[in-house]
């Protein structure tokens, strides 16, 4: 299993950092003996634990049940498990079927198959009635690594998010993924989880408080704000350490994991109290998590703003940390974009 | 329930009532899908006036076969027989494609009761219908049956086999396709446009058991339909051969009615030799 090392840590613990006591995130923060996990891990134990506690839940895979984590459930519960071989549109179908008899459907796939493949199904047969349907795509972003740009997706932040009754969520870490994935259920309506590959820090813990539509901050700090989602926000901490003991500039960074609907209350006040923002994310620059903010902001709290993510590119074959490095998703990127917008 | 009618001329002429319906709702609307609405009259009569087990009054009732219409232009149909059998007022029939109209240009879930699926891009509906075969049969136990209408033109959609193969994986007994037969698309003819011959010998090797009938005959469309409630060994696809525009002389087998509606001289037109045919069928 690879993971990726940029997001690991080097020991940068910052004195002038100061951390929400109430996001209860892990002690081994900074340390490098922090434990590392796929996010799509997370989402195959709360599929288990879904499957123990709420009948009505059924998967459905499309020949991806090992790389997607549907596995663990597929052994436990082979009756509420569906497997529909490589056929992503009729996955989006047989789920609106479902839902219409009052399951709620888990569809498992990498991220540029569904909802790559099946947008128009996701939209006309799930969205359009607002159908109880969770939509999970794995393999999001260039940490896909090896597979290369056709399986990493890059674009399903803005496929989703762009459609009505939708809600979009992309978990920081492996416990947070099994958090979302077991409030994705309890949540009337289409969701989408956006999952990754490669092993990540858990930086949070059972204790961190999670709920869909409500970003949490997890540093406090005046200078300026930092907004990501997924594991990348773990890279957003390191760029406030970094920062912290470099500069003496103190970040606030939120881990802004729902993506639709946008936590306008708390980025608002942020935003309000830095008066400068820089978001990160592995996603086009275009149409994802910075894009929300900033149409966010430019409503309500106008300041000067960055976006970190892939510059409307397309991302190759390579190990994850080479790609990162290639495409300027990086600790030294973020602390750049930092210092071009803040007056110090 | 709905009282089932077993008399054929009365069901004629339920089904002549409804295309008469459905030219003053398309020329009210001044838009919509005539050919396709009109040649499936009867098979949709069939359905809802003997074949279904349902209920008008208890429009979400459990025990309910289901209706999935996947071709959902030809949705004007489907509200026509929707409103004679009484799931809503008749008048809202008029409100077709209007600002604030329940009944959408295309299909949309529960907008209206019976409506139970939303549709229009076409190819999705057997994925759908697949779907609630599926969660009824594999998950409740239970055994009503989904009949899923869809088009010829509709196969050219690679997600219509997706869900052929899955239904016959799972020998789905409760699931039924219906085609509408009737050669045309929006832009000629289905052997032009993407030629789709044979459809039974392709149903056939996808294992599902095949009905061909005359789509206008009202006891082959009964008796083919309670057939497919027979079968339980696996998926039945009834391939209902239909004259698009039936009923209209000018509209009958002319794919420029496809996605046309007609203007107040051809509706009346349409009205005179549909009310003449009702005539002479009359009970």
């Amino acid at each position: 299993m690879s993971s990726i090392s940029s997001l690991r840590p080097r020991d940068d613990k910052a004195t002038y950092m100061k951390i929400n006591p109430k996001a209860k995130l892990s002690r081994k923060l900074f340390s490098k003996t922090i434990e590392t996990a796929a996010t799509r891990d997370g989402y195959g134990q709360g599929l288990v634990s879904l499957g123990e506690k709420n009948e009505k839940v059924v998967v459905l895979c499309a020949d991806l049940t090992e790389s997607t984590r549907c596995r663990h459930f597929a052994a436990k519960f082979p009756e509420r498990f569906v497997e529909v071989g490589v056929a992503e549109q009729n996955l989006a179908g047989l789920a609106s079927g479902l839902a219409m008899a009052g399951y709620i459907p888990f569809i498992s796939s990498f991220a540029v198959f569904s909802p790559g493949r099946n947008w128009e199904q996701i939209r006309v047969s799930i969205c359009y009635s607002n159908f109880n349907v969770k939509i999970v795509g794995s393999h999001a972003g260039i940490s896909t690594g090896p597979d290369g740009a056709t399986h990493q997706a890059l674009e399903d932040i803005a496929l989703m998010r762009v459609l009505p009754n939708m809600t979009v969520v992309a978990p920081a870490d492996a416990i947070e993924a099994r958090k979302a994935t077991e409030e994705a259920a309890e949540k009337k309506g289409p969701v989408y989880l956006r999952l990754t590959r490669s092993e990540s820090p858990v930086f949070t813990t059972a204790k961190t408080p999670f709920q869909i539509g409500r970003a949490e901050v997890l540093t406090f700090g005046n200078d300026v704000t930092i907004i990501s989602c997924g594991p990348f926000v773990y890279l957003a901490l390191r760029a406030a350490a970094a920062l912290a003991k470099t500069y003496k500039i103190k970040a606030e960074v939120i881990n802004c994991h729902t993506i639709k609907p946008l936590d306008i209350k708390t980025i608002v006040q942020s935003a309000g109290k830095t008066g400068a923002v820089v978001t990160v994310e592995e996603h086009q620059i275009g149409c994802g998590l910075g894009s929300a903010v900033a149409e966010c902001l430019v409503e309500n709290q106008p300041v000067p703003m960055r976006l970190v993510g892939m510059p409307d590119s397309f991302g190759e074959s390579g190990e994850p940390d080479e790609l990162l490095e290639k495409y300027g998703l990086t600790v030294e990127r973020i602390v750049g974009a930092v210092l071009e917008i803040i007056d110090k | 329930m709905q009282e089932q009618i077993t008399n054929i001329k009365k069901l004629n002429k339920i089904a002549n009532n409804i295309r008469q319906n459905i030219i003053t709702m398309l020329l009210k609307a001044g838009s919509g899908h005539s050919a396709g609405s009109l040649g499936l009259a009867d098979v949709f009569t069939a359905l809802y006036f003997n074949v279904l087990k349902h209920d008008p009054k208890r429009p979400n009732w459990q025990e309910r076969d289901r209706v999935i219409l996947s071709n959902g232009h030809i949705c004007p149909v489907w509200y026509a027989t929707l409103a004679q059998a009484g799931y809503f007022p008749k008048r809202e029939l008029w409100t077709l494609r209007q600002l604030g109209s329940p009944l959408q240009g295309h299909p949309r879930y529960h907008s209206a009761p019976g409506i139970e699926n939303t549709s229009g891009p076409l190819g999705q509906g057997i994925s759908v219908a697949a779907g609630l075969a599926y969660a009824i049969h594999e998950l409740q136990k239970s055994h009503e049956n989904v009949f899923c209408v869809t088009s010829d033109g509709e196969h050219d959609e690679g997600q219509t086999w997706e869900a052929v193969m899955f239904a016959a994986k799972h020998k789905l007994p409760n699931l039924t396709v219906i085609i509408d037969r009737n050669n045309i698309q929006i832009s000629g003819q289905t052997e032009q446009v993407m030629p789709l011959d044979s459809l039974k010998d392709k149903y056939q090797a996808f294992n599902w058991h095949v009905i061909e009938i005359d789509g206008h005959n009202m006891e082959e469309i009964i008796a083919a339909l309670n057939k497919a409630k027979s079968i339980v060994e696996r998926p039945v696809c009834v391939i209902a051969n239909t004259i698009p525009g039936k009923g209209v002389d000018f509209m009958e087998y002319n794919y420029e009615w496809h996605g046309k509606a007609p203007n107040t001289e051809e509706a009346e037109r349409a009205l005179r030799q549909l009310s003449n045919l009702s005539s002479r069928t009359s009970v």
